[in-house]
């Protein structure tokens, strides 16, 4: 399986390492191996490599050094944005009913609110309006929105300053996280994450390594910590800093910011003919969001008188690596529940596939899905004789 | 050499399954059904199930998917389990899983996918009388589940593969530790696999379906006793009647859920010549005439004979089948078809 010729369509799921970031982190590995957070040479040596990543990443995402915490990934982010916030102001949480099950879930268990999206699953700020208004009525106002800017399975951008004057004039002193774990790839961070207090990313989403994150903080959020212990981390993020993940992200996101316009560009066309190639092979497949709404990378098909479990299968015999929805814990797909706050039926989104590119993909894996992904299509809606029960 | 997609549980039967098919050189791909997402504390679709049938399949070498098929698992055997007691009868629920999952919607998936066969770790076997495949019992009798595979037809067997019916669970279990196997020393499962030995079938039903209690009468309308839910009585049963202290055994003859009433007599009461039957299924034509007859999933088999109809005559009298339950028939070690009990 492994070492054939692939062409490899998850990068929202996971992407490889760019070079620059693994040639980072292997002396922190083999040589700077002292805890950051000690006092003699090799730990300081280690700690200047944190604080040179850690400017870095503040100015591409457009906040000060200082406001970035480094975390263990995009779901620890999120945690801490959501819980921290709500813990420390005592008011309420609310997202969006499309978010990443690591922003809805840390909501729902603070009893927060989850407001409902329009059919091509934008917000609907008229719901957030009327929901912020009644829980400031009932004495409990919401302190934190989270909003994500770019939808990992659909690949819907949002534009969050029309979300901020919503929450400016009906939750005022409410702060706006936003989980940008895909965003980061696709807008420019500086305009895109102006709104935001709180920004989440995750490394091995942009060519870092896996179990690192970061979340930026602006100065006036209060926020509670989620892990105590050591107090790293200015007192929000306790635990001894993972010194070769911290740098390798750094650099990852560097070279990001220098070849996102780029990347978008060339993303975008080699997308398009994916797309094109595959509806115009094969009826009864659609896109589920608008491209002109959508970032360069992501496509999501919704492919009739299918179930996408069975065509993962067939893909991956033909070499392409793609997916669904979100996966559960034992590995089987659950129904996607973006799809459904779409208005989607089950049926029907037991029939959704993501094909995500990155900046790894290349023309010769757009030109092998195109060659797989139709005649999989065709053979998984041909019956075969079976028995009526 | 033939591609085989072989169902995975987690247990020992279908992990062996798995390692006898990639032994004799076939394209094996393994896949573990997700059936439930509810509690349990048993059965093949825990997390937990999920990662030793993955960590087998990658100690096997093959790839290994899971498929979930919640929503048909609730429609096809869940709700009708529900309904059955709701209306008296005795579900099987295994059986019911097999008929609409496992060999329906995942044999036709496999079939879609270029799979020759679909192999599970069922104990049974596939024969052949001429150019027909058969269906036999499998070679330990201790462990024979040919009785829930009744509704399989020729052309299904045509498409599918039992690897282990040739073996005994200890030659199973022996097996799966040569090979190292994680799954080797796993207990089998029992019951129900949605059922939770902590809630029982009482704690899953009373969440879905209202439980009444009900009277307890002899044969000749006398009430004798009480039960807590008539909707979990069957036929047959003996314990938990509120009969303490009656000098003879009394077993349930009757169930009548909508009068909350149950019937109770002596053994002899449940004995009957002629058991009446439904929804018949063949593993080849109609079968008339003589055949052994097995009423439950391990139980001994008794000798009967199929009429025109499908009704079958008992050659001693024999106690009632439950309403509901499966009724399968052999000659021999094969098995030729099974029907429901009305």
């Amino acid at each position: 399986m492994l070492g054939e010729p692939s062409a490899y369509l998850d990068c929202a799921a996971s992407t490889p390492m760019r070079e620059v970031a693994v040639e980072a982190m292997l002396p922190f590995l083999r040589e700077s191996y002292a805890n950051p957070s000690g006092a003699h040479s090799m730990a300081r040596h280690a700690r200047t490599a944190i604080e040179e990543s850690r400017e870095v990443v503040a100015t591409e995402l457009g906040f000060s050094p200082h406001e970035i915490v480094f975390t263990s990934g995009g779901t620890e982010s999120d945690n801490l944005a959501l819980r921290g916030v709500v813990v420390a102001t005592g008011g309420l949480a609310a997202c969006a009913a499309t978010e990443h099950h690591a922003v809805l879930h840390p909501v729902q268990s603070v009893d927060g609110l989850v407001i409902g999206v329009q059919g091509d699953g934008s917000v609907d700020l008229e719901d957030l309006a009327r929901q912020l208004d009644h829980a400031r009525s009932g004495g409990r106002p919401v302190a934190i929105v989270s909003v994500m800017v770019v939808n990992n399975e659909s690949g819907l951008i949002t534009d969050l300053r029309p979300v901020r004057q919503v929450i400016d004039r009906h939750a005022p002193g409410a702060v706006l996280h936003t989980d940008a774990v895909q965003g980061v790839n696709w807008v420019d961070p500086r305009t895109a994450f102006e709104s935001a207090d709180l920004v989440s990313l995750s490394g091995h989403k942009f060519g870092g390594p896996k179990g690192v994150g970061v979340l930026a903080v602006r100065d006036h959020v209060r926020l509670a910590p989620q892990i105590l212990g050591g107090g790293q981390e200015a007192e929000r993020r306790s635990g001894t800093h993972n010194t070769a993940g911290i740098v390798a992200l750094a650099s990852a996101l560097g070279e990001l910011g220098r070849t996102r316009t780029d990347t978008n560009i060339r993303l975008a066309s080699e997308r398009d003919r994916l797309a094109d190639g595959v509806c115009g092979a094969v009826p009864g497949v659609a896109e589920t969001v608008d491209r002109a709404q959508r970032a360069a990378g992501i496509v999501q098909l919704v492919i009739q008188g299918i179930e996408t479990e069975a065509l993962l299968v067939l893909l991956e015999r033909g070499g392409v690596m793609a997916s669904a929805a979100s996966s559960c814990a034992s590995g089987a797909m659950e129904p996607s529940h973006v799809l459904a706050a779409m208005g989607y039926d089950r049926i029907a989104a037991a029939g959704s596939l993501r094909l995500s590119l990155g900046w790894s993909t290349t023309s010769e894996d757009i030109d092998r899905a195109l060659e797989v992904i139709p005649p999989s299509i065709r053979q998984l809606r041909t019956p075969v004789g079976t028995a009526v029960r | 050499m033939s591609r085989v997609l072989v169902a995975m549980s987690g247990g020992v039967d279908s992990s062996v399954a798995a390692a006898l098919l990639v032994e004799a050189g076939h394209e094996v791909a393994g896949v573990t059904l997700k059936l439930w997402g509810g509690p349990q504390d048993q059965g093949c679709c825990s997390v937990s199930d999920v990662d030793d049938a993955r960590r087998v399949a990658q100690q096997l070498g093959i790839p290994h998917y899971v498929f979930n098929y919640g929503d048909l698992f609730e429609r096809s055997v869940v709700t009708p389990y529900v309904d059955a007691h709701r209306s008296g009868l005795t579900p099987n629920p295994c059986v019911e899983c097999n008929r609409h999952v496992k060999f329906d919607a995942l044999l036709d998936r496999a079939n879609r996918l270029g799979f020759d066969r679909l192999a599970t770790g069922h104990h049974c076997r596939i024969g052949s009388s001429g150019a027909e495949a058969t269906l036999l019992r499998g070679s330990d009798p201790a462990k024979d589940q040919s009785y829930v595979l009744y509704m399989l037809s020729e052309s299904d067997l045509q498409r599918l593969s039992f690897p282990v019916g040739d073996l005994t669970k200890d030659e199973v279990r022996a097996r799966a530790r040569e090979l190292d196997l994680r799954t080797a020393d796993k207990a089998d499962s029992q019951d129900v696999c949605f059922v939770t030995d902590q809630a029982g079938r009482s704690g899953f039903l009373s969440d879905r379906i209202p439980l009444h209690q009900g009277e307890v009468v002899d044969l000749d309308g006398n009430l004798i006793g009480a039960v807590p839910a008539v909707e979990l009585v069957t036929t047959g049963q003996r314990k938990g009647l509120g009969l303490g202290g009656h000098p003879d055994r009394r077993y349930v003859v009757s169930v009548d859920v909508p009068r909350r009433r149950v019937t109770a007599g002596v053994a002899r009461d449940l004995l009957t010549d002629r058991q009446e039957l439904r929804d018949h299924r063949w593993v080849g034509s109609p079968v008339v005439g003589p055949v052994a007859v097995q009423t439950s999933a391990h139980g001994a088999s008794a000798d009967g004979e199929l009429d025109q109809s499908g009704h079958l005559s008992w050659r001693v009298p024999n106690r009632r089948v439950a309403p509901g339950q499966a009724v399968v028939f052999y000659r021999g070690d094969r098995l030729l078809g099974g029907a429901l009990a009305t």
